[in-house]
């Protein structure tokens, strides 16, 4: 049986007393697959991240991610799991605004002890160094600049390259470039395929924007996996 | 757990000048409470030291306070006079090791005069137990020589050799002036912050001389050491029961206190406005991290998204007040050392108020402790916001 990094089955999400937001029967990610899930406003796509990523427990049904079962952890152990296997890039305001570059990048490591044993201490400021510098921002002056000075596109590559850092199994990208112009767009999902494919790492990617689909391995939309909509 | 507290030292960082302010309020508050916290320590133990050595203190029966007033503070007036026979019959007692007579009632430019002998000078002890000291000449020989006080001497610029007039009665301008008999300022003593560097010291002869007599009739009060301690209570109620005139005798430690209660009411009232400026002093931290809460849900979704559970959150929020709070209790204790150090020689000088530089009282650490516990108690409002936020919020970063 292949592992899976995502799969979902029987879900449903409602809050206490509040009509069904999600149900989803089945939702199968293999590891190592780069799929593009389309889900346009409304669909439940925040819910249904918020249930892969262990901030959210179902309502009903099984939600496994990298073959551990979410749903009978409890939030801490979500919390901490999440730390631990996931790396998240969201649509912009990715960064904390009082971090440096670096310190935004090593973020990564400070919930997740785990993680952070796989880079040896004196290490991991280099470590920083290489995945930013895979995502395109070479220049080592940077890393100590605020995060504030950076360009929107700059800011998302930091973000990848958090995302990234001590090799998490899953990466969820949440309308990643939905903040950048077209060129800026093609060159980001570029570096963050080449690094998914580098390090093994299964990519979850989620937007509403049709073109990017044929980037990808596989295609879902949510709006016809979920049936509570 | 130290992750969170350098997160929370970098978040107060970015927001330097709002933090720099709370801090600046908290720091100010806090040096004014343990400003007034060391000063009345300070003042009591002055105030409460300001005669010691004496056993009892003994004049014309009125009120313990008057007597203590006009006794050792020259405050107010004696009502009757204490017969030199009855006086006598006390110094000679056997029990009694030493007595000091003191006998008031004229003064010099608004300073009192107070007619003594030898005894006051060997005798009388202030703060922690100091005996008199000349600063300048010596103590008086003649009937006509004249002691003052350091601040007599300093305000009107007398020194040694100077001659002066004693007016009769205690107002500053007095009609009755004994001009014809001119003393002479033979010595300055020391200064001791209290009310004997306000105070012009002649002999008792030359008060008697003053007035006309041969030698003194009564006196106005008289301090009184016992030769044994165990004696004192006996003492104090012979005298108080003595059958030829009416006498009260007072022990000075016990009247002070019942002196000094008195006075603490002002200074317990400043003390309750002092921590009212300390608590608004951390309602103004509160205001700040609370309005800050909203414009950083972003900061802890993102915090969330890397793995940080609710209660980090929490924990980072707290952490914030502690810091604040912490740090504005330490710029403040370093505020009033500051300004404390700086002020002790004018405290010495003008109001006779020593304030030791020594560490930290035990009350002292208590009441700090009590203000870090606070804001962190005040902490807990905007930590349980934030983490309602972020459980609300999830991975979704709202703008």
């Amino acid at each position: 049986m292949p592992l899976a990094a995502i799969d979902l089955e029987h879900v449903k999400f409602s809050w206490p007393g509040a009509p069904t937001l999600l149900e989803i029967e089945r939702l199968k990610v293999e590891r190592g697959e780069r799929v593009f899930l389309r889900g346009p406003s409304g669909s439940g796509k925040s819910t249904l991240l918020g249930l892969i990523g262990g901030v959210l427990a179902p309502s009903a049904g099984s939600v496994r991610v990298l073959d551990q079962p979410l749903h009978d952890m409890s939030a801490a152990q979500r919390d901490r799991f999440r730390g631990e296997h996931v790396g998240f890039v969201f649509q912009m305001f990715n960064l904390v605004p009082y971090l440096s570059v670096r310190e935004n990048v090593l973020l990564a490591l400070r919930f997740a002890p785990a993680r952070a044993a796989r880079i040896p201490h004196p290490e991991r400021s280099a470590e920083a160094g290489r995945l930013l510098a895979a995502m395109g921002l070479a220049d080592p002056a940077l890393l100590d600049r605020p995060v504030t000075q950076l360009s929107i596109g700059q800011q998302q590559r930091v973000a990848a390259a958090r995302a990234l850092l001590g090799g998490p199994e899953l990466l969820v990208a949440d309308e990643p470039t939905s903040a950048l112009d077209h060129d800026a767009r093609e060159a980001f999902l570029q570096l963050l395929m080449r690094e998914c494919a580098a390090h093994g790492t299964t990519l979850l990617f989620v937007s509403h924007d049709p073109t990017l689909g044929a980037l990808f391995d596989r295609e879902l939309r949510l709006d016809e996996l979920n049936t509570a909509t | 757990m130290s992750g969170t507290l350098q997160l929370a030292l970098r978040s107060l960082a970015n927001r330097r000048t709002t933090v720099l302010l709370t801090l600046a309020a908290i720091a100010v508050s806090v040096s004014l409470l343990l400003g007034v916290q060391k000063l009345r320590s300070a003042a009591r133990e002055g105030f409460t030291s300001t005669v010691s050595g004496v056993d009892l203190i003994v004049g014309a029966r009125s009120g313990p306070l008057n007597l203590l007033l006009y006794s050792v503070f020259r405050v107010g007036d004696a009502t009757a006079n204490v017969s030199w026979d009855s006086y006598q019959r006390v110094a000679n007692h056997r029990d009694v090791a030493w007595t000091i007579p003191i006998s008031l009632g004229d003064s010099h430019r608004g300073f009192r005069v107070l007619g003594t002998t030898d005894a006051y000078f060997q005798h009388y002890r202030v703060a922690g137990g100091r005996a008199l000291a000349i600063h300048e000449g010596k103590w008086f020989g003649e009937t006509h020589d004249v002691v003052l006080g350091a601040d007599v001497a300093e305000e009107l610029r007398y020194t040694s050799g100077q001659q002066i007039v004693i007016a009769h009665g205690a107002a500053d301008v007095s009609f009755t002036q004994h001009d014809d008999q001119p003393f002479r300022v033979v010595g300055i003593l020391e200064r001791t912050g209290t009310p004997v560097d306000r105070t012009v010291h002649i002999s008792l002869d030359a008060i008697a001389a003053l007035h006309d007599e041969a030698a003194p009739t009564g006196i106005t009060a008289f301090m009184v050491g016992m030769r044994e301690r165990t004696a004192l209570l006996t003492m104090q109620r012979a005298l108080n029961q003595y059958r030829n005139e009416p006498l009260l005798a007072i022990i000075p430690g016990v009247a002070l206190k019942q002196l000094w209660d008195l006075v603490a009411i002002a200074d317990r009232a400043l003390m309750i406005v002092a921590a009212f400026v300390v608590f608004a002093g951390l309602l103004g931290m509160l205001t700040t991290i609370l309005v800050s809460l909203n414009e950083r849900r972003r900061e802890m979704a993102i915090l969330r998204s890397v793995g940080a559970a609710p209660r980090h959150i929490f924990t980072l929020m707290v952490a914030e007040a502690g810091i604040l709070a912490s740090a504005g209790v330490l710029a403040g204790i370093a505020i009033t050392y500051a300004l404390l150090a700086a002020a002790r020689p004018m405290l010495v000088a003008r109001f006779g108020i020593f304030v030791p530089l020594g560490g930290l009282t035990v009350p002292d650490g208590i009441m700090l402790a009590g203000i870090v516990g606070a804001a962190l108690a005040m902490g807990l409002l905007p930590a349980w916001r934030a983490y309602r936020n972020t459980l609300a919020d999830g991975l979704t970063i709202r703008i």
